[in-house]
């Protein structure tokens, strides 16, 4: 950047505080015109809180911001707005009764003669939605929609305000390969127009890919700037993180024992009454991870919730180590399994926002002694194994007893993983674990995994990250339209066979071979 | 999903219903039927109208709750509310008694909403500015209204002539039909327009679409720049006006006076009627116009001497069925989802 343009962001020196804790620090940063900026940092490093300050949701302890040039104060989100500011949050920001349209054009709504114009919406809906491949239905209703359609639902959001300057908090963590690629295109047709975007994301393979300049945040930190050309994701990681991060699992081949998992005939149905699953048969067996490839909305998320007890199966059988679990209760698959369930939608079924973290870590244990003391709970002893998690799993909070919602996402997730690896099992059902975790996290995680295996544990890994599905597997199994189209031994599966299965394509000598 | 079927279902079942009693209606006024009592006693003129009157407050108290816990604020204060209403509306009446009396009438309508949203902007400061508990800040405007009224009540006083029907030229000549619905006073069209008007302001305009998403998702309403809490203040507060004239109907139009308590629980069967209608305008106006019809028949029954029945069951009635009918229901509705809950944030501070 030789001649300096005027940033169409600056924020100067901000600092912000909350009660025990400095989420951000002395923060200087520029977005300039028709840029990308990528963030980077760890978990709890402060990128949501310093993007929440830009966009008027929380006011800055210190410091400046100024918006082309010219200092401005923000009181709440409608000044953000105002200015030009859009933001699509880390956790969605829909109304789940309203439909599309509606929680589209909330707060600028389109109004005809006094009434709501849902017909001029719905208009400029499908034309955002064709002209950026987005795809999204203006009269469904939010609630009824899987994660991948809300989160295109919040990019139209911001389209449809025509903001000039776009904040992108991890959006996508929850995104298919083939739609974060759409997305990529998205950004780059909205940088050719002159606006600029901040885009957050932990998948450092992205911002390499997609942003101009890189700036990495560290406890609340700017710790320095990385220019995309010349960085690689290990340098990356290194600076995010403050040590060498080692990208890859390093794991000895895997000695699996008996069956413990063994799924028969599986069917059941999506939420909209829908065939989800179609005769899903698959085995695990002790001391081996099996993983579920597959893009998402394959069945992927209605197989979890048959297997923990969430949703009836209407077909079929599952049997833990021999014994009939087909439609038995959460509280049956835990104990009895015994097995343990990381949630795909943390918010949902993961963590009580508004428990302790303490609290939170013995959700799936409280009933129990040492938690459990007569008909008291031992809050001490709560405390105590809380605290130990914590730290062994690194997850970021001023205290045990802070509420679980003010934690960052990616330590929320952190903390969901804790409880859910910290009770001796013999079958680990994890639905995108690492989902919104920083390298060095997702690196814990992954050891610790790997680890339950040797252990002799029967390990399910739902994932839409190719990378972790081939990191970690010992077989892999892909899930198109309700039916596993191929099992594959890890050796087996190479990348292109993969993508190929996922998009339904089986290839003949795979189909021989089945 | 299953939620909207069963919404479905049972909309068309009170469609049927409502069907059948006009069917019923006309058929026992018109012909030789209504020599039988029981018939008379369910579907006769007197039976419809008494209904509607006292489906009146009802409705008017479950649109209170409506506006109120659409926004997100419970409202449990709508007994209070609506008898400070009917005492202010008295207050007025009797003060004015010397002024025509349309005039004087309207202006302890006035009186009425006006002290209702006084009401109402009470319970709101209470719960959003001092963080009180709803049911708690709710529990002390029932208190506070029961207390002052009674103090304040002087007994001597007289309220001089009330609303009288204003039958609509044409409607009112159809047979049985135009007897009930368009033969009544001016509070009772009033009510059962502002049905209607709450149904399109709720859901075809911005004040409707930002309330709903202030009542189900505060957060998401507030990162698209809606003054969550204002929105919260100014329908708890026009929650209070609707529930002061349910208060003011008692006074001006039903009775005539007032009385000591006279909504006699009545805001509490609003609080059922709304639950049971699912927040939902049409469905207060079902499940009120149901309470409303079995408190006829309650009257009806006592009136037309039938004995077989111990009278105290028979004014059970209205009290059984709306217990019965909201604890069959309760699991099938759904209430705003944020209701209850305070909402904090550092923008609107
Ligand atoms: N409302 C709040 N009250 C108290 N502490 C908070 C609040 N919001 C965030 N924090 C704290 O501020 C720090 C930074 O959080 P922030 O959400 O900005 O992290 P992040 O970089 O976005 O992390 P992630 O990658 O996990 O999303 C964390 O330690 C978090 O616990
Ligand atoms: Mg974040």
């Amino acid at each position: 950047m030789a001649d300096q343009p005027i940033p169409a962001l600056e924020v100067r020196n901000i600092t912000k505080r909350f009660p025990g804790v400095i989420a951000n620090q002395d923060v200087n940063l520029k977005l300039y015109p028709g840029e990308i900026l990528g963030l980077l940092g760890e978990n709890g490093a402060g990128k949501t809180t310093l993007m929440n300050i830009i966009y008027g949701l929380y006011h800055p302890t210190e410091g400046e911001i100024l918006v082309r040039g010219q200092p401005v104060v923000m009181h709440s989100p409608k000044d953000a707005i105002a200015l030009g500011i859009g933001m699509v949050h880390q956790h969605f920001q829909l109304v789940p009764v309203m439909t599309v349209a509606e929680n589209v054009m909330l707060g600028s709504e389109a109004v005809r003669n006094g009434f709501l114009d849902v017909g001029a919406v719905a208009q400029r809906i499908h034309e955002l939605s064709s002209r950026y491949n987005l795809d999204v239905d203006p009269y469904a209703l939010v609630e009824d929609l899987p994660v991948g359609v809300r989160q295109r639902v919040e990019i139209v959001k911001t389209l449809y305000r025509q903001a000039e300057i776009l904040i992108l908090d991890e959006p996508t963590a929850v995104l298919t390969p083939q739609e974060i690629q759409g997305l990529f295109q998205i950004m780059n047709l909205l940088k050719e127009q002159g606006k600029s975007i901040i885009f957050i994301t932990h998948k450092l393979k992205e911002v390499l890919q997609v942003a101009d300049r890189i700036a990495v945040l560290r406890q609340g930190k700017v710790v320095g700037e990385a220019d995309p050309r010349t960085a690689t994701q290990a340098s990356l990681a290194a600076m995010m993180v403050g040590r060498e991060v080692i990208l890859t699992v390093d794991k000895k081949p895997a000695q699996p024992g008996p069956v413990i998992l063994e799924i028969q005939g599986l069917t059941a149905r999506n939420d909209l009454g829908e065939p989800a699953l179609r005769e899903v048969s698959l085995t695990v067996r002790a001391g081996e991870i099996l993983g579920v490839a597959g893009v998402q909305g394959n069945g992927q998320t209605e197989l979890v919730e048959v297997l923990t007890g969430l949703r009836p199966a209407l077909g079929g059988r599952i049997t833990v180590q021999g014994k009939d679990m087909t439609n038995a209760s959460p509280r049956q698959v835990t104990e009895e399994g015994p097995s343990c369930h990381v949630p795909e939608d943390r918010h949902a079924y993961g963590m009580v926002g508004s428990y302790s973290v303490a609290h939170n870590l013995v959700l799936n244990t409280y009933y129990r002694p040492p938690f459990a003391q007569g008909i008291t709970v031992n809050e001490p002893a709560i405390v105590e194994h809380a605290s130990r998690l914590v730290k062994e799993y690194d997850v970021r909070t001023p205290s045990v007893l802070t509420p679980a919602s003010s934690l960052s996402g990616g330590n929320q997730q952190k903390m969901v993983v804790a409880r859910e690896f910290s009770r001796p099992v013999k079958l680990l059902i994890a639905a995108q674990p690492t989902r919104g975790i920083d390298v060095g996290s997702i690196e814990f995680i992954h050891n610790q995994i790997v680890a339950k295996r040797d252990e002799d544990v029967a390990v399910l890994l739902v994932s839409y990250e190719l990378d972790e599905i081939m990191a970690l597997s010992d077989r892999i199994a892909v899930m198109y339209k309700g039916q596993i189209i191929d099992v594959l031994p890890r050796e087996e599966a190479t990348r292109e066979k993969l993508g190929l299965l996922m998009a339904g394509v089986h290839p003949d000598e795979a189909a021989s071979s089945a | 999903m299953s939620r909207k079927r069963v919404w479905k279902t049972s909309s068309i079942v009170s469609m049927v219903l409502a069907v059948g009693l006009v069917v019923m209606a006309i058929l026992v006024n018109t012909t030789s039927l209504s020599q039988q009592t029981w018939l008379r006693v369910l579907f006769g003129v007197s039976a419809l109208n008494f209904a509607l009157r006292a489906t009146v407050p009802l409705v008017l108290g479950a649109l209170s709750g409506i506006l109120c816990e659409r926004s997100g604020i419970i409202n449990i204060g709508i007994e209070g509310m609506m008898l400070a209403g009917a005492f202010a509306g008295f207050v007025v009446k009797v003060a004015t008694n010397s002024w025509p009396l349309g005039m004087s009438l309207m202006a302890g309508v006035l009186a009425a909403v006006l002290i209702g949203g006084v009401m109402g902007l009470l319970h709101a400061t209470l719960s959003i500015r001092y963080r009180m508990d709803q049911i708690i800040s709710g529990t002390i405007i029932i208190i506070l209204a029961a207390g002052f009224t009674a103090y304040l009540f002087d007994r001597d006083a007289v309220a001089e002539g009330k609303f009288v029907a204003m039958p609509i030229p044409g409607l009112s000549k159809i047979p049985v039909l135009g007897e009930v619905l368009f033969n009544n006073p001016p509070l009772t069209y009033l009510a059962l327009i502002l049905v209607v008007v709450l149904h399109v302001a709720l859901f075809h305009t911005r004040w409707g679409l930002r309330t709903r998403a202030c009542g189900e998702h505060p957060r998401a309403a507030d990162t698209v720049g809606i003054n969550v809490n204002r929105y919260r203040y100014m329908n708890t507060t026009l929650g209070g006006m609707m529930a002061g004239l349910a208060g003011g109907f008692l006074v001006l139009e039903a009775v005539g006076q007032f009385q000591e308590g006279m909504t006699a629980g009545r805001g509490f069967i609003s609080l059922a009627a709304m639950i049971f209608g699912n927040w939902m305008p049409f469905g207060a106006l079902g499940a009120s116009a149901l309470f409303g019809y079995t408190q006829a028949l309650q009257n009806e029954l006592l009136l037309a001497g039938v004995v077989n029945v111990p009278r105290h069951f028979i004014s059970m009635l209205p009290y059984v069925v709306t217990i019965v009918a909201v604890s069959g229901f309760v699991g099938r509705v759904r209430p705003p989802a944020a209701e209850g809950k305070v909402y904090e944030t550092e923008s609107s501070a």
